[in-house]
């Protein structure tokens, strides 16, 4: 049984590398990837689950990092951003124009990416299933999903 | 941000669970099951939840399976509606689980947390009262199975320190026909102003309600009672058995709520009536 | 037209790398151990008393460092038009949400812990819950001090009344404009105040130096009005104080709001001037800081048989919130361009300004026109079923051509106003009006189409000004220095644009500062108004010919000829009649070096500055005045399948075609416009604060108020003509708003046809089509 109590030493397997930092049971994944490893691409926005900007990979798979407890991640793989080195769907998000303000970009860029990892040849449905977790308040999603389906049809 | 502090477990079997929910409701402190967690931590860093200690159940085996065994489907406590989505053993479960919230929260969101939660429409739970499931429950005296609706009847009815670790479908509802539909205000993304769930067993539908009222519930009608040449006597017959107020809130008026339900029955009734 | 190297192309956005790389900082990425962290203590109530603040507790808690109330800035009241605002609540909260206290601690954690200890008791007051509310003649007063609060000249407030700005148009005579209708029609709308939902929620850090110096960092479309408003209200010479901000994360008006920067600068006065963060939560950033307006209007139209408009009487009350700030300023935007596009002799408008206990109002993406055009759009349909003519032709006889005057009297000209109706003629193919705006589709659903036409102009203050300076690597790469700030919407983009253009340069080699800093970046009013292009696009021109004109003399003396004997594209400098004779401009950008060591010339440096022209003011009792450079106009559609028997609705398509001259970069302006168009669409059909009686607002959270998402999005139709603006760069006109203005009135008029119903309330949801009678 893993077990932690008060302010602990936690191990965390971030894009690659095994991370030590100090966080209390309480404190999200969110707030320790930003604030004590510094990887501030995770964006925090709504901090309630809802618009996925923290959205980062937990064994490739997106998770919502502000609802996620730090000490849940122990003995898991997480990806954020900062570990995605110029990864298709990055060039499209820039080719496609596909990026405004940009603050939704990494959730939506991971999340995106973790969909055509699993699905490679997913469907118009599958992708809408997938995006509409994410909240973009600049673009009309239009050419996200030109950015998304781009990498699925190359 | 959770002000407030507590410990964190993570048990590798039922058995740890139990013990370690014991120990620390033994020194007068307070427990709480913890699966996708979406719900516990939204809800504690706005202080409506306090607790001492999460026992984080994702690691036990039993409450990870998503099997089909003999003539049952088995599906752990812990897993989360994406999986459940994608296995798709259980058609009227996959589409219910489909429409609650959206995708990434569906890797989150666990199939038992979603019906033991705080959430008062617990979607999930109506494909599982419609096919009478039955729970495995473990507590101090080891494990026992119960019927659904012992772990949910209006309210969560589980003892203290109980854990969910299964929900046990029977095969034999599996392939019947079967509806379900969600309403919302306006969005797809949204909890339901009514979601509406349903299965035909011989002369029988059985139909589960969600959102109009503040707990979901199943009601179950003669299929032979619809007279599509005039479904209102039905209808309003099934909302005289409604168990509770209908709900009137920010997603809609208890009066509009009634519209849409009353709709989403002609809907209903046109589609078994259809099969004919 | 002679062929351009960077304008009108499809360049790939200067800041999109970093951005898809994770790699931009916005204001919050920081993670300075040595920062203290504040955390606001909001009201519970939208309208009460505060009779005590307890703060005992909090002060003993661990790591805290100060708790301060309103009584901090005793007597210091903000706002922009008046002045009516404390920083934070003295002796009575006027809203949900209103900041009241703030601790300041050594980390997050002990701010909100010592945040959770802070005690307050409330005397709950009665609440005015809408603007009509507050115009009954027994309504309590918000605020009963009106009288003596400082105020801007060109705002009047009417003290013993809840009417913080009243604006007049008088326009004509409205007596003959009656007479001479045939027929009149009239409509009431009401629309809820909504909220910006920007991504990045506002974050601020200010510190003060040991030698007095002001630090402030940021996430704002304003910063040298940061600058501006820190001085006016803390009595500090704008010289001591830089405003830094870096990339912004969405913005829509809401973060031109001067709000936190005060808080924090007090919260780190408090502290010995140590460096403290202030970031809003979702839920402050909605409720606490300022929103969008809400509008209750009426309008009655007259008209001749044959369609032609005599007369407009209009009334509308701006849901300004608590505090009047910006709202203030768009109840005379609003008035300014009361009528839409259209040329009407007779106008009576009153834009009222109207306190409630809601939380206050900043710029919204529109200024104001959004919401007036819906209720002025919806009549004008109204219009077309009362004559019996089609909505297009009624719109295609009223339009505003150059000749025309507006509400305020601005005479129209060639320039200055866009080509609504080629706009109209182009949404009419695009939206296939001839195949019917209503069709049946099968037994419960119609396919339907709506239509509005909008046009809107800066209402930037009269003296509104820009600037730009380049200098050079020694390499030749062009270095950009502005004020303006990327909120998303390409502004660095278009910038570098505009200059690889004047300099025919490849942009590869034009670099653009992308943070800002008030000390170092020449000053731009504020990013806002789709002004920006127009305002700094032009400083930018000016500064790239003060370079061309500086390198050509340098390099005149080297090549020994006249100055206006060369040219400058490419990096090199040639003589026009021997392209075989150049130098390249690396050679003269850092002073040019003769073989034996002697130099001439030195550092290049341009500089460039804009100021409008010929703006003024409006007149107190008839609003004539000129309140800016140009109308950007359009025409926008939608086509909804409708559901009648559910009463719901998919929006399928929706169109615009807007006329905002010169594109600088198509792909981005068709996205922003899209965007607009987007948010538009979700306002209209799903936002709005949802308020209690008591005022309390239901839904302050993405759970409950929720903006639109993939699924629902329609497929999207952009055109542009492009009316080129005299004096716009390269005859560019704003854009960046506009594709937001017409959408809620395109889609209440579509469901008013899909509904057969007179639906005048947004937003559009199925139960408010179901409940209208």
């Amino acid at each position: 049984m893993i077990e932690f109590h008060d302010k602990s030493i936690i191990e965390l397997y971030v894009n690659g590398d095994l991370k030590t930092v100090a966080a209390r049971p309480a404190d999200t994944l969110l707030f320790i990837l930003r604030e004590s490893l510094g990887l501030t691409g995770t964006k925090n926005s709504c901090g309630n689950g809802d618009c996925n900007s923290c959205t980062v990979l937990l064994d490739g798979w997106p998770v919502k990092s502000c609802l996620m407890l730090a000490v849940e991640a122990v003995g898991h793989e997480i990806t954020t951003i900062e570990g995605l080195q110029d990864v298709p769907m990055q060039k499209a998000f820039v080719e496609k124009s596909a990026i405004q303000c940009g603050y939704c970009t990494p959730g939506m860029i991971i999340n995106s990416h973790a969909l055509t990892t699993i699905y490679p040849d997913a469907s118009d449905e599958i992708i809408e299933e997938w995006l509409e977790s994410n909240i973009c308040r600049c673009t009309g999603y239009k050419e996200i999903c030109e950015a998304v389906k781009s990498v699925i049809n190359m | 941000m959770i002000t407030f502090d507590f410990d964190y477990y993570r048990p590798d079997t039922i058995e740890e669970a139990i013990n370690v929910y014991k120990k620390i409701t033994g020194q007068e402190k307070k427990a709480i099951y913890y699966a996708g967690g979406t719900e516990i931590v939204s809800m504690s860093r706005v202080n409506q939840l306090s607790f001492d200690s999460v026992i984080d159940i994702k690691a036990i085996p039993e409450c990870n399976v998503i099997e089909t065994k003999d003539d049952k489907l088995i599906i752990g406590s812990a897993v989360c509606l994406t999986r459940i989505c994608d296995f798709g053993g259980y058609p009227l479960l996959g589409a219910v689980c489909r429409r609650i919230a959206e995708h990434t929260a569906r890797d989150m969101i666990t199939l038992g947390g979603n019906i033991l939660g705080k959430i008062q429409y617990k979607e999930a739970i109506l494909p599982l009262l419609l096919t009478d499931s039955k729970v495995t429950v473990a507590g101090t005296a080891g494990k026992s199975e119960k019927p659904i609706d012992r772990i949910f009847n209006e309210k969560p009815l589980l003892n203290a320190g109980e854990l969910l670790v299964n929900i046990i479908i029977d095969k034999k509802y599996i392939n019947n026909p079967y509806s379900h539909s969600k309403k919302t205000k306006q969005e797809k993304i949204d909890y339901p102003l009514v979601t509406i769930a349903s299965v035909k067993n011989d002369d029988e539908i059985r139909i589960g309600f969600s959102g109009l009222c503040v707990y979901p519930f199943r009601l179950d009608i003669i299929f032979g009672n619809i007279d599509n040449t005039n479904p209102e006597s039905e209808i309003n017959n099934i909302l005289n058995r409604v168990p509770a107020p209908i709900v009137n809130d920010i997603l809609g008026s208890a009066e509009y709520r009634e519209f849409v339900t009353r709709n989403l029955l002609i809907d209903l009734f046109n589609y078994y009536g259809g099969m004919n | 037209m002679e062929s351009r190297l960077a304008i009108g192309k499809n360049v790939i956005r200067v800041d999109a790398h970093d951005k898809a790389a994770g790699r931009t900082k916005y204001n919050s990425d920081v993670t300075d151990p040595s920062l203290l962290h504040c955390k606001m203590i909001v009201s519970q109530y939208a309208h009460a008393n505060i009779k005590s603040i307890d703060t005992s507790e909090a002060m003993t808690a661990p790591g805290v460092q100060r708790v301060i109330t309103g009584e901090i800035a005793q007597g210091i009241l903000t706002g922009t038009f008046v002045e009516d605002r404390p920083p934070l609540a003295i002796g009575k909260v006027r809203y949900h949400g209103e900041p009241i206290a703030v601790v300041i601690a050594n980390t997050e954690l002990e701010a909100k812990r010592g945040a959770e200890l802070v005690k307050i008791e409330y005397e709950p007051l009665p609440v005015l819950n809408s603007p009509s509310d507050s115009m009954k003649p027994n309504a309590f007063l918000v605020h009963e001090n009106l009288a003596n609060y400082r105020k801007m000249k060109e705002c009047t407030p009417q003290p013993g009344t809840n009417i913080a700005n009243n604006v007049r148009i008088r326009k004509g005579d409205m007596i003959k404009g009656w007479e001479e209708s045939e027929v009149i029609v009239e409509e009431y709308l009401y629309l809820p105040q909504a909220d910006h939902i920007a991504l990045e929620t506002r974050s601020v850090k200010a510190e003060i130096k040991p030698d007095g110096n002001i630090i402030i960092h940021s996430s704002t479309q304003g910063p040298y009005i940061i600058r501006k408003k820190l001085s006016r209200h803390f009595n500090i010479d704008t010289g001591k104080i830089t405003v830094h901000t870096p990339m912004v994360g969405g913005a829509f008006g809401g973060k031109a709001a001067v709000q936190l920067e005060m808080i924090a600068y007090l919260a780190s006065k408090a502290v010995g001037g140590r460096e403290v963060i202030l970031i809003n939560t979702r839920e402050e950033d909605m409720i606490s800081s300022p929103c969008r307006i809400g509008l209750e209007a009426s309008v009655k139209l007259g008209a001749t048989k044959d369609g032609k408009i005599k007369a407009a009487q209009i009334t509308y009350l701006v849901d300004c919130g608590a505090y009047s700030d910006m709202g203030a300023v768009m109840t005379k935007s609003i008035a300014s361009d009361c009528t839409g596009p259209y040329n009407i002799e007779n106008v009576y408008c009153d834009s009222l300004c109207v306190y409630t206990n809601h939380p206050y109002v900043t710029s919204f993406r529109g200024f104001g026109h959004s919401e007036y055009t819906a209720a002025i759009e919806r009549t004008i349909d109204k219009l077309a079923k009362a004559l019996n003519m089609d909505k297009i032709q009624l719109r295609l006889k009223n339009i505003a051509i150059p000749g025309d005057t507006t509400p305020t009297c601005s005479t129209l000209t060639k320039s200055n106003i866009g080509d609504l109706k080629k706009c109209l003629e182009t949404l009419k193919v695009k939206l296939k009006w001839e195949e019917g705006e209503k069709v049946d589709i099968n037994k419960d659903t119609v396919k339907c189409k709506g239509i509005s036409c909008f046009w809107k102009t800066s209402s930037t203050p009269p003296n509104a000004a820009s600037g730009a300076i380049i200098t050079f690597s020694p390499d030749g790469f062009a270095h950009l220095s502005i004020g303006a700030v990327e909120l998303g919407q390409g502004t660095k983009t278009a910038m570098a644009q505009i200059l690889a253009e004047r300099l025919k340069v490849d942009i590869k080699r034009v670099k653009v500062s992308m943070e800002i800093n008030t000390s170092d970046n020449p000053e731009h009013w504020k990013t806002v108004a789709s002004s920006t292009t127009y305002m700094v696009g032009n400083a930018v021109i000016e500064a790239a010919d003060d370079v061309i004109c500086q390198i050509k003399d340098i390099s005149a003396i080297v090549l020994r000829c006249s100055p206006k004997d060369l040219e400058v594209s490419g990096g090199k400098v040639f003589l026009i009649d021997n392209p075989e004779k150049w130098i390249d401009i690396t050679e003269v950008v850092h002073g040019y070096k003769y073989p034996n060591g002697n130099s001439i010339g030195g550092q290049i440096i341009g500089r460039g500055s804009f100021i409008m022209k010929h703006l003024s003011g409006m007149d107190e009792n008839t609003g004539r005045g000129n309140p800016g450079p140009l109308w950007t106009v359009g025409a926008q559609g939608v086509e909804v399948l409708f559901n009648k028997k559910e009463y719901s609705y998919k929006i399928i398509n929706a169109v615009s075609v807007i006329d905002a001259g010169t594109i600088i970069n198509p792909i981005v302006a068709s996205g922003v416009t899209m965007g607009g168009m987007s948010m538009g669409l979700s306002l209209a059909s799903r936002e709005a604060f949802i308020y209690d009686n008591n005022g309390i607002i239901l839904n302050p959270n993405l759970r409950s108020y929720k903006p639109i998402r993939v699924d629902e999005e329609p497929e999207y139709i952009i055109e542009f003509i492009e009316t080129p603006e005299v004096d716009g760069p390269f005859g560019a006109r704003g854009l960046g708003e506009h594709g937001l203005v017409g959408m809620p009135a395109a889609l209440i008029n579509c469901l008013s046809t899909a509904a057969e119903k007179d639906l005048n309330r947004f937003p559009l949801t199925p139960e408010l089509i179901w409940k209208t009678k």
